[in-house]
Protein backbone atom coordinates (compact mmCIF):
# COMPACT_ATOMS: atom_id res chain seq x y z
CA UNK A 1 0.00 0.00 0.00
CA UNK A 2 1.07 3.28 -0.83
CA UNK A 3 2.29 5.85 1.78
CA UNK A 4 -0.45 8.52 2.39
CA UNK A 5 -1.64 11.33 4.87
CA UNK A 6 -4.67 10.76 6.83
CA UNK A 7 -7.19 13.65 7.75
CA UNK A 8 -10.32 13.27 9.81
CA UNK A 9 -12.67 15.77 8.59
CA UNK A 10 -14.40 18.08 11.04
CA UNK A 11 -17.49 19.35 8.59
CA UNK A 12 -17.76 19.64 4.85
CA UNK A 13 -16.12 22.47 3.80
CA UNK A 14 -13.11 21.55 5.63
CA UNK A 15 -13.36 18.36 3.74
CA UNK A 16 -13.63 19.56 0.12
CA UNK A 17 -10.72 22.41 0.83
CA UNK A 18 -8.38 19.90 1.66
CA UNK A 19 -9.58 17.51 -1.32
CA UNK A 20 -9.09 21.08 -3.28
CA UNK A 21 -5.29 21.61 -2.40
CA UNK A 22 -3.64 18.34 -1.12
CA UNK A 23 -2.10 16.17 -3.18
CA UNK A 24 -4.51 12.72 -5.37
CA UNK A 25 -7.23 13.36 -2.71
CA UNK A 26 -9.41 10.61 -2.21
CA UNK A 27 -12.63 10.59 0.42
CA UNK A 28 -12.81 7.43 2.90
CA UNK A 29 -15.96 6.19 4.19
CA UNK A 30 -16.33 2.60 5.55
CA UNK A 31 -13.37 1.30 3.81
CA UNK A 32 -14.85 -1.70 2.66
CA UNK A 33 -13.71 -1.62 -1.21
CA UNK A 34 -11.49 1.75 -0.80
CA UNK A 35 -8.98 -0.07 1.77
CA UNK A 36 -8.61 -3.27 -0.32
CA UNK A 37 -8.46 -1.52 -3.52
CA UNK A 38 -5.27 0.28 -1.82
CA UNK A 39 -3.81 -2.96 -0.40
CA UNK A 40 -3.73 -4.04 -4.08
CA UNK A 41 -2.19 -0.85 -5.23
CA UNK A 42 -5.40 0.15 -7.90
CA UNK A 43 -6.42 2.90 -5.91
CA UNK A 44 -3.14 5.10 -4.74
CA UNK A 45 -4.01 8.20 -3.17
CA UNK A 46 -1.11 10.58 -1.34
CA UNK A 47 -4.14 12.21 0.84
CA UNK A 48 -6.84 10.54 2.75
CA UNK A 49 -9.72 12.54 4.16
CA UNK A 50 -11.90 10.16 6.43
CA UNK A 51 -15.95 11.70 5.95
CA UNK A 52 -17.28 9.18 8.18
CA UNK A 53 -17.61 12.36 10.78
CA UNK A 54 -19.93 14.20 8.79
CA UNK A 55 -23.81 13.62 8.10
CA UNK A 56 -25.00 10.09 8.95
CA UNK A 57 -28.70 10.85 9.62
CA UNK A 58 -31.88 9.48 8.19
CA UNK A 59 -34.68 12.21 8.00
CA UNK A 60 -38.00 10.66 7.33
CA UNK A 61 -40.40 13.20 5.97
CA UNK A 62 -43.80 14.17 6.51
CA UNK A 63 -44.54 14.36 2.68
CA UNK A 64 -43.24 10.64 2.27
CA UNK A 65 -39.22 11.32 1.01
CA UNK A 66 -36.35 10.60 3.02
CA UNK A 67 -33.05 11.96 3.38
CA UNK A 68 -30.62 9.81 4.28
CA UNK A 69 -26.56 11.78 4.91
CA UNK A 70 -24.10 9.99 2.77
CA UNK A 71 -22.56 8.55 5.92
CA UNK A 72 -25.52 6.69 7.01
CA UNK A 73 -24.43 3.32 7.62
CA UNK A 74 -25.86 0.61 5.16
CA UNK A 75 -27.05 -1.43 8.01
CA UNK A 76 -28.75 1.93 8.95
CA UNK A 77 -30.74 2.57 5.88
CA UNK A 78 -32.00 -0.95 5.61
CA UNK A 79 -33.04 -1.41 9.12
CA UNK A 80 -34.71 2.25 9.30
CA UNK A 81 -38.74 1.87 9.99
CA UNK A 82 -39.51 4.53 7.67
CA UNK A 83 -37.65 3.17 4.66
CA UNK A 84 -38.74 -0.42 5.88
CA UNK A 85 -42.62 0.70 5.13
CA UNK A 86 -42.22 3.39 2.28
CA UNK A 87 -39.24 1.94 0.27
CA UNK A 88 -39.28 -1.71 0.93
CA UNK A 89 -36.84 -2.56 -2.25
CA UNK A 90 -34.59 -0.38 -0.51
CA UNK A 91 -34.07 -1.99 2.74
CA UNK A 92 -34.34 -5.43 0.87
CA UNK A 93 -31.53 -4.78 -1.93
CA UNK A 94 -29.27 -3.57 0.91
CA UNK A 95 -29.68 -6.51 2.57
CA UNK A 96 -28.98 -8.74 -0.21
CA UNK A 97 -25.68 -7.38 -0.37
CA UNK A 98 -22.32 -8.07 0.87
CA UNK A 99 -22.22 -9.96 4.75
CA UNK A 100 -23.57 -7.82 8.06
CA UNK A 101 -19.78 -7.16 9.17
CA UNK A 102 -19.78 -5.02 5.44
CA UNK A 103 -23.23 -3.66 5.61
CA UNK A 104 -21.74 -2.34 8.78
CA UNK A 105 -18.85 -0.66 8.23
CA UNK A 106 -20.32 0.48 4.66
CA UNK A 107 -21.80 4.13 3.98
CA UNK A 108 -24.35 5.33 1.12
CA UNK A 109 -21.81 7.71 -0.18
CA UNK A 110 -19.13 4.86 -0.52
CA UNK A 111 -22.06 2.28 -2.20
CA UNK A 112 -22.52 4.69 -4.76
CA UNK A 113 -18.68 4.85 -5.54
CA UNK A 114 -17.59 1.54 -5.26
CA UNK A 115 -15.35 0.25 -8.23
CA UNK A 116 -16.21 -2.70 -10.07
CA UNK A 117 -15.73 -6.38 -9.32
CA UNK A 118 -14.15 -7.15 -12.75
CA UNK A 119 -11.04 -10.09 -12.35
CA UNK A 120 -9.08 -7.61 -15.24
CA UNK A 121 -9.75 -4.04 -13.30
CA UNK A 122 -8.42 -6.01 -9.48
CA UNK A 123 -5.41 -7.56 -11.61
CA UNK A 124 -2.76 -5.12 -11.78
CA UNK A 125 -1.04 -7.74 -14.88
CA UNK A 126 -3.76 -7.75 -16.83
CA UNK A 127 -5.06 -4.52 -19.51
CA UNK A 128 -7.76 -2.24 -18.47
CA UNK A 129 -9.22 0.79 -19.97
CA UNK A 130 -10.48 1.92 -16.20
CA UNK A 131 -7.65 1.28 -14.56
CA UNK A 132 -4.71 2.34 -16.94
CA UNK A 133 -6.62 4.20 -20.10
CA UNK A 134 -5.61 2.65 -23.65
CA UNK A 135 -4.26 -0.21 -22.53
CA UNK A 136 -7.20 -2.61 -23.75
CA UNK A 137 -9.93 -4.58 -22.22
CA UNK A 138 -8.68 -8.50 -21.42
CA UNK A 139 -11.90 -8.98 -20.18
CA UNK A 140 -13.74 -9.12 -23.99
CA UNK A 141 -12.15 -12.15 -24.64
CA UNK A 142 -11.76 -13.24 -21.25
CA UNK A 143 -13.81 -14.69 -18.30
CA UNK A 144 -16.58 -12.65 -18.69
CA UNK A 145 -19.36 -14.54 -16.79
CA UNK A 146 -20.19 -11.85 -14.59
CA UNK A 147 -19.96 -8.94 -17.38
CA UNK A 148 -22.11 -6.27 -18.83
CA UNK A 149 -24.76 -7.98 -21.75
CA UNK A 150 -26.06 -3.84 -21.92
CA UNK A 151 -24.63 -0.71 -22.51
CA UNK A 152 -21.27 -2.00 -22.42
CA UNK A 153 -18.46 -0.81 -25.28
CA UNK A 154 -15.36 -2.22 -26.97
CA UNK A 155 -13.43 -0.25 -24.08
CA UNK A 156 -15.45 -1.76 -21.57
CA UNK A 157 -17.65 -4.35 -20.29
CA UNK A 158 -17.31 -4.43 -16.57
CA UNK A 159 -20.44 -4.03 -14.14
CA UNK A 160 -21.47 -2.46 -11.52
CA UNK A 161 -21.26 -3.94 -8.37
CA UNK A 162 -24.32 -2.30 -6.04
CA UNK A 163 -26.91 -3.36 -5.00
CA UNK A 164 -28.60 -0.95 -3.05
CA UNK A 165 -27.89 1.49 -6.20
CA UNK A 166 -30.95 -0.63 -8.56
CA UNK A 167 -33.14 0.00 -6.12
CA UNK A 168 -32.23 3.79 -6.01
CA UNK A 169 -32.15 3.46 -9.66
CA UNK A 170 -36.00 2.44 -9.45
CA UNK A 171 -36.97 4.96 -7.06
CA UNK A 172 -35.71 8.61 -8.62
CA UNK A 173 -33.11 9.05 -6.13
CA UNK A 174 -31.26 12.26 -6.08
CA UNK A 175 -27.91 12.51 -5.19
CA UNK A 176 -26.90 15.96 -3.46
CA UNK A 177 -23.64 16.94 -3.78
CA UNK A 178 -21.11 19.40 -2.40
CA UNK A 179 -18.12 20.76 -4.54
CA UNK A 180 -15.53 24.17 -4.72
CA UNK A 181 -17.98 25.51 -7.04
CA UNK A 182 -20.66 24.98 -4.21
CA UNK A 183 -23.41 22.39 -4.51
CA UNK A 184 -25.92 20.63 -7.21
CA UNK A 185 -28.13 17.23 -7.36
CA UNK A 186 -28.02 14.98 -9.41
CA UNK A 187 -31.32 12.83 -10.73
CA UNK A 188 -29.73 9.00 -9.87
CA UNK A 189 -30.07 8.07 -13.38
CA UNK A 190 -27.39 10.66 -14.76
CA UNK A 191 -24.73 10.18 -11.49
CA UNK A 192 -23.18 6.98 -13.16
CA UNK A 193 -21.63 6.68 -16.14
CA UNK A 194 -21.89 4.67 -19.23
CA UNK A 195 -18.32 2.95 -20.24
CA UNK A 196 -18.16 4.41 -23.73
CA UNK A 197 -14.35 5.61 -24.19
CA UNK A 198 -13.34 6.68 -21.02
CA UNK A 199 -14.42 3.75 -18.53
CA UNK A 200 -11.76 5.38 -15.83
CA UNK A 201 -14.67 7.86 -15.66
CA UNK A 202 -17.44 5.95 -13.60
CA UNK A 203 -19.45 9.12 -12.12
CA UNK A 204 -20.59 12.44 -12.61
CA UNK A 205 -18.81 14.00 -9.87
CA UNK A 206 -16.17 16.87 -10.38
CA UNK A 207 -12.96 16.94 -8.80
CA UNK A 208 -13.19 17.55 -4.81
CA UNK A 209 -16.98 17.44 -5.32
CA UNK A 210 -18.50 14.72 -1.86
CA UNK A 211 -21.68 13.28 -2.14
CA UNK A 212 -23.30 14.88 1.31
CA UNK A 213 -26.92 12.80 0.69
CA UNK A 214 -29.28 10.84 -0.79
CA UNK A 215 -32.60 11.59 -1.24
CA UNK A 216 -35.78 9.39 -1.65
CA UNK A 217 -38.39 11.45 -3.22
CA UNK A 218 -41.82 10.93 -2.16
CA UNK A 219 -43.18 9.62 -5.39
CA UNK A 220 -42.48 6.07 -5.06
CA UNK A 221 -43.27 5.88 -0.75
CA UNK A 222 -46.08 3.42 -0.13
CA UNK A 223 -46.16 1.63 -3.59
CA UNK A 224 -45.81 -2.14 -3.50
CA UNK A 225 -42.24 -3.29 -4.09
CA UNK A 226 -39.18 -5.99 -3.61
CA UNK A 227 -35.69 -6.57 -5.02
CA UNK A 228 -34.79 -10.17 -6.11
CA UNK A 229 -31.32 -11.12 -6.63
CA UNK A 230 -29.87 -14.18 -8.15
CA UNK A 231 -26.09 -14.85 -7.65
CA UNK A 232 -23.95 -18.63 -7.74
CA UNK A 233 -24.53 -19.31 -4.23
CA UNK A 234 -27.53 -18.04 -1.75
CA UNK A 235 -25.81 -15.54 0.44
CA UNK A 236 -22.79 -13.15 0.35
CA UNK A 237 -21.99 -13.12 -3.72
CA UNK A 238 -22.51 -10.51 -6.12
CA UNK A 239 -25.89 -10.45 -8.60
CA UNK A 240 -25.30 -12.31 -12.04
CA UNK A 241 -28.87 -10.56 -12.09
CA UNK A 242 -31.22 -8.55 -10.33
CA UNK A 243 -34.18 -7.09 -10.24
CA UNK A 244 -35.38 -3.61 -8.33
CA UNK A 245 -39.31 -3.15 -9.00
CA UNK A 246 -42.33 -1.65 -7.81
CA UNK A 247 -45.50 -1.46 -9.48
CA UNK A 248 -49.52 0.21 -8.63
CA UNK A 249 -52.23 -1.82 -10.26
CA UNK A 250 -56.08 0.00 -10.79
CA UNK A 251 -58.61 -2.23 -11.91
CA UNK A 252 -56.10 -4.19 -12.71
CA UNK A 253 -53.80 -2.17 -15.24
CA UNK A 254 -50.88 -1.33 -13.92
CA UNK A 255 -51.03 2.28 -13.09
CA UNK A 256 -47.59 2.66 -12.41
CA UNK A 257 -44.33 0.54 -12.68
CA UNK A 258 -40.92 1.05 -11.97
CA UNK A 259 -37.89 -1.26 -12.70
CA UNK A 260 -34.22 -1.79 -12.32
CA UNK A 261 -31.33 -4.56 -13.07
CA UNK A 262 -28.12 -4.87 -11.42
CA UNK A 263 -25.28 -7.13 -12.81
CA UNK A 264 -25.97 -6.42 -16.71
CA UNK A 265 -24.38 -3.23 -16.84
CA UNK A 266 -21.73 -0.44 -16.00
CA UNK A 267 -24.09 1.65 -14.01
CA UNK A 268 -27.72 0.36 -12.43
CA UNK A 269 -30.00 0.09 -15.59
CA UNK A 270 -33.46 1.64 -15.23
CA UNK A 271 -35.62 -0.51 -17.63
CA UNK A 272 -37.40 2.17 -18.92
CA UNK A 273 -38.30 0.16 -22.09
CA UNK A 274 -40.15 -2.51 -20.08
CA UNK A 275 -41.44 0.15 -17.73
CA UNK A 276 -42.94 1.86 -21.13
CA UNK A 277 -44.32 -1.23 -22.82
CA UNK A 278 -46.25 -2.15 -18.88
CA UNK A 279 -47.49 1.54 -18.13
CA UNK A 280 -51.51 1.15 -18.69
CA UNK A 281 -51.16 -2.80 -19.38
CA UNK A 282 -52.97 -5.54 -17.54
CA UNK A 283 -50.79 -7.16 -14.87
CA UNK A 284 -50.11 -10.37 -16.05
CA UNK A 285 -47.66 -12.91 -16.68
CA UNK A 286 -48.18 -12.61 -20.57
CA UNK A 287 -47.59 -8.66 -20.34
CA UNK A 288 -43.97 -9.33 -18.04
CA UNK A 289 -42.59 -11.65 -20.23
CA UNK A 290 -43.47 -9.55 -23.29
CA UNK A 291 -42.05 -6.49 -21.26
CA UNK A 292 -38.59 -8.20 -20.42
CA UNK A 293 -38.00 -9.14 -24.04
CA UNK A 294 -38.75 -5.77 -25.13
CA UNK A 295 -35.91 -4.54 -22.44
CA UNK A 296 -33.25 -6.71 -23.34
CA UNK A 297 -33.78 -6.55 -26.92
CA UNK A 298 -30.99 -4.34 -26.91
CA UNK A 299 -28.43 -7.17 -25.07
CA UNK A 300 -25.48 -8.29 -26.19
CA UNK A 301 -23.85 -11.22 -24.85
CA UNK A 302 -19.84 -11.88 -24.97
CA UNK A 303 -18.63 -15.96 -25.36
CA UNK A 304 -19.21 -16.18 -21.54
CA UNK A 305 -22.46 -14.52 -20.15
CA UNK A 306 -25.28 -15.32 -22.87
CA UNK A 307 -27.25 -16.82 -20.21
CA UNK A 308 -27.93 -13.35 -18.59
CA UNK A 309 -30.25 -12.45 -21.25
CA UNK A 310 -32.57 -15.06 -20.60
CA UNK A 311 -31.91 -15.24 -16.58
CA UNK A 312 -32.67 -11.23 -16.63
CA UNK A 313 -36.13 -11.82 -18.70
CA UNK A 314 -37.14 -14.84 -16.01
CA UNK A 315 -36.22 -12.92 -13.17
CA UNK A 316 -38.37 -9.68 -14.71
CA UNK A 317 -40.97 -11.88 -15.47
CA UNK A 318 -40.83 -13.49 -11.96
CA UNK A 319 -40.38 -10.59 -9.86
CA UNK A 320 -43.41 -8.32 -11.05
CA UNK A 321 -45.79 -11.43 -10.91
CA UNK A 322 -44.93 -11.83 -7.24
CA UNK A 323 -45.85 -7.94 -6.79
CA UNK A 324 -48.72 -7.86 -8.70
CA UNK A 325 -49.93 -11.46 -6.86
CA UNK A 326 -49.76 -13.75 -10.52
CA UNK A 327 -49.09 -16.67 -11.08
CA UNK A 328 -45.51 -16.73 -12.77
CA UNK B 1 -3.47 6.91 19.35
CA UNK B 2 -5.27 6.08 21.72
CA UNK B 3 -7.52 2.87 21.78
CA UNK B 4 -10.32 0.93 23.59
CA UNK B 5 -9.56 -2.78 23.71
CA UNK B 6 -11.22 -5.16 25.99
CA UNK B 7 -12.19 -2.53 28.17
CA UNK B 8 -8.36 -1.45 28.89
CA UNK B 9 -6.77 1.18 26.93
CA UNK B 10 -3.64 1.53 24.99
CA UNK B 11 -1.32 4.24 23.47
CA UNK B 12 -0.16 2.98 19.91
CA UNK B 13 2.08 4.49 17.62
CA UNK B 14 1.68 3.03 14.22
CA UNK B 15 2.36 3.26 10.67
CA UNK B 16 -1.29 4.77 9.42
CA UNK B 17 -1.59 2.04 6.69
CA UNK B 18 -1.76 -0.57 9.48
CA UNK B 19 -5.42 -2.57 9.54
CA UNK B 20 -7.38 -2.88 12.89
CA UNK B 21 -6.65 -6.71 12.42
CA UNK B 22 -2.48 -5.79 12.18
CA UNK B 23 -2.91 -3.38 14.81
CA UNK B 24 -4.60 -6.26 17.24
CA UNK B 25 -2.32 -8.98 16.22
CA UNK B 26 1.02 -7.75 15.44
CA UNK B 27 1.25 -4.75 17.85
CA UNK B 28 -0.95 -5.30 20.61
CA UNK B 29 -0.34 -9.44 20.60
CA UNK B 30 -3.95 -10.05 20.44
CA UNK B 31 -3.16 -13.19 18.12
CA UNK B 32 -7.09 -14.56 18.86
CA UNK B 33 -8.49 -12.25 15.83
CA UNK B 34 -7.21 -14.19 13.04
CA UNK B 35 -6.36 -13.25 9.54
CA UNK B 36 -7.65 -15.25 6.80
CA UNK B 37 -8.05 -13.95 3.30
CA UNK B 38 -7.43 -10.26 4.39
CA UNK B 39 -9.95 -8.78 2.05
CA UNK B 40 -13.13 -8.89 3.20
CA UNK B 41 -14.68 -12.38 1.95
CA UNK B 42 -14.13 -15.08 5.03
CA UNK B 43 -14.84 -13.17 8.42
CA UNK B 44 -12.21 -14.61 10.13
CA UNK B 45 -10.84 -10.79 11.56
CA UNK B 46 -14.50 -10.23 12.81
CA UNK B 47 -14.44 -8.12 15.70
CA UNK B 48 -16.94 -5.76 17.18
CA UNK B 49 -16.98 -2.09 17.57
CA UNK B 50 -19.44 -0.09 19.85
CA UNK B 51 -20.88 -3.74 20.04
CA UNK B 52 -21.23 -3.94 16.39
CA UNK B 53 -19.32 -6.54 13.90
CA UNK B 54 -17.25 -5.31 11.53
CA UNK B 55 -14.19 -7.13 9.13
CA UNK B 56 -10.94 -5.97 11.10
CA UNK B 57 -9.25 -6.41 7.80
CA UNK B 58 -11.28 -4.05 5.87
CA UNK B 59 -10.56 -1.65 8.72
CA UNK B 60 -7.96 1.50 8.57
CA UNK B 61 -7.39 1.17 12.63
CA UNK B 62 -6.51 5.18 12.58
CA UNK B 63 -10.63 5.22 12.00
CA UNK B 64 -11.40 3.02 15.43
CA UNK B 65 -9.33 5.48 17.60
CA UNK B 66 -11.56 5.81 21.23
CA UNK B 67 -13.96 3.35 19.45
CA UNK B 68 -14.83 0.52 22.39
CA UNK B 69 -13.19 -2.17 20.53
CA UNK B 70 -14.00 -6.20 22.01
CA UNK B 71 -12.00 -9.53 20.72
CA UNK B 72 -12.31 -13.03 21.44
CA UNK B 73 -9.97 -11.67 24.27
CA UNK B 74 -12.45 -9.82 25.61
CA UNK B 75 -15.40 -12.48 25.32
CA UNK B 76 -14.13 -15.24 27.34
CA UNK B 77 -10.97 -17.01 28.89
CA UNK B 78 -9.88 -20.60 29.42
CA UNK B 79 -11.33 -20.63 32.82
CA UNK B 80 -14.44 -19.02 32.03
CA UNK B 81 -15.69 -19.07 28.59
CA UNK B 82 -18.17 -17.76 26.91
CA UNK B 83 -21.76 -19.87 26.81
CA UNK B 84 -20.66 -19.36 22.79
CA UNK B 85 -17.62 -20.59 23.26
CA UNK B 86 -19.18 -23.81 25.71
CA UNK B 87 -22.26 -24.04 23.35
CA UNK B 88 -19.47 -24.54 19.75
CA UNK B 89 -17.13 -27.22 22.11
CA UNK B 90 -20.53 -29.29 22.94
CA UNK B 91 -21.67 -28.64 19.68
CA UNK B 92 -18.51 -29.45 17.09
CA UNK B 93 -18.85 -25.82 16.03
CA UNK B 94 -15.14 -26.55 14.53
CA UNK B 95 -12.49 -28.78 13.39
CA UNK B 96 -9.38 -26.56 13.10
CA UNK B 97 -10.73 -23.96 15.05
CA UNK B 98 -9.35 -21.14 12.60
CA UNK B 99 -12.73 -19.92 11.84
CA UNK B 100 -13.83 -19.56 15.53
CA UNK B 101 -12.93 -16.30 16.85
CA UNK B 102 -14.84 -14.94 13.94
CA UNK B 103 -17.80 -16.58 14.03
CA UNK B 104 -18.76 -16.10 17.81
CA UNK B 105 -17.86 -12.07 17.75
CA UNK B 106 -19.95 -12.16 14.87
CA UNK B 107 -22.51 -14.48 16.20
CA UNK B 108 -22.85 -11.78 19.45
CA UNK B 109 -23.16 -9.13 16.94
CA UNK B 110 -25.78 -11.03 14.94
CA UNK B 111 -27.95 -11.36 18.70
CA UNK B 112 -27.60 -7.28 19.32
CA UNK B 113 -29.17 -6.80 15.54
CA UNK B 114 -32.13 -9.34 16.02
CA UNK B 115 -32.76 -8.26 19.55
CA UNK B 116 -33.13 -4.57 18.19
CA UNK B 117 -35.19 -6.06 15.15
CA UNK B 118 -32.64 -6.17 12.27
CA UNK B 119 -34.27 -7.39 9.20
CA UNK B 120 -32.48 -9.93 6.81
CA UNK B 121 -32.97 -10.49 3.30
CA UNK B 122 -34.89 -13.77 4.17
CA UNK B 123 -37.08 -11.93 6.26
CA UNK B 124 -40.64 -12.30 4.89
CA UNK B 125 -42.08 -9.49 6.71
CA UNK B 126 -39.75 -6.83 6.22
CA UNK B 127 -42.03 -4.16 8.54
CA UNK B 128 -42.27 -7.41 11.37
CA UNK B 129 -41.09 -5.77 14.80
CA UNK B 130 -40.60 -9.25 15.92
CA UNK B 131 -38.13 -11.93 14.31
CA UNK B 132 -37.27 -15.36 14.90
CA UNK B 133 -34.31 -17.07 14.09
CA UNK B 134 -35.10 -20.12 12.45
CA UNK B 135 -32.49 -21.74 10.67
CA UNK B 136 -32.72 -20.33 7.50
CA UNK B 137 -32.43 -16.43 9.08
CA UNK B 138 -29.61 -17.89 11.20
CA UNK B 139 -27.77 -19.07 8.03
CA UNK B 140 -28.07 -15.93 6.19
CA UNK B 141 -27.21 -13.85 8.70
CA UNK B 142 -23.85 -15.45 9.72
CA UNK B 143 -23.37 -16.05 6.24
CA UNK B 144 -20.26 -13.39 6.22
CA UNK B 145 -18.36 -16.01 8.44
CA UNK B 146 -17.03 -18.92 5.90
CA UNK B 147 -15.61 -22.49 7.73
CA UNK B 148 -13.51 -24.29 5.60
CA UNK B 149 -14.03 -27.56 7.49
CA UNK B 150 -17.60 -27.47 7.15
CA UNK B 151 -18.53 -27.27 10.83
CA UNK B 152 -21.68 -24.80 9.87
CA UNK B 153 -24.23 -26.98 10.96
CA UNK B 154 -22.31 -27.47 14.64
CA UNK B 155 -22.17 -23.70 14.52
CA UNK B 156 -25.70 -22.87 13.86
CA UNK B 157 -26.82 -25.66 16.30
CA UNK B 158 -24.65 -23.93 18.96
CA UNK B 159 -25.97 -19.95 18.35
CA UNK B 160 -29.49 -21.56 18.04
CA UNK B 161 -28.81 -23.09 21.69
CA UNK B 162 -27.30 -20.03 23.30
CA UNK B 163 -30.09 -18.14 22.22
CA UNK B 164 -32.91 -20.00 23.00
CA UNK B 165 -31.36 -20.03 26.39
CA UNK B 166 -31.26 -16.20 26.38
CA UNK B 167 -34.74 -15.69 25.40
CA UNK B 168 -35.59 -18.63 27.70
Amino acid sequence: MQRFEYHRAADTAAAIALAARAPEPHYLGGGTNLVDLMRENIERPRTIIDVTALSSAIEARPDGGILIGAGAKNTAVAEHRAIRERFPMLARAILAGASAQIRNMATVGGNLLQRTRCYYFYDDAAHCNKRKPGTGCDAVEGFNRIHAILGASPSCVATHPSDMCVALAALDAIVHVEGPGGRRSLPFGAFHRLPGDRPDLETALGPAELITAVELPAGAAGLRSTYRKVRDRASYAFALVSVAAALRIEDGKLAEVRLALGGVAHKPWRAATAEAALRGKPAGADAFRAAAEAELAAARPLSGNAFKIELAKRTIAATLSELAGARP
Amino acid sequence: MRFSINGADHEIDFDIRTSLLDLLREHLQLTGTKKGCDQGACGACTVLVDGERINACLALAVQYQGRAITTIEGLGTPGHLHALQAAFVEHDGFQCGYCTPGQICSAVGMAAEARRGVPSVVTADLAATQIALDHDELRERMSGNLCRCGAHNGIIDAVRQVLAREAA
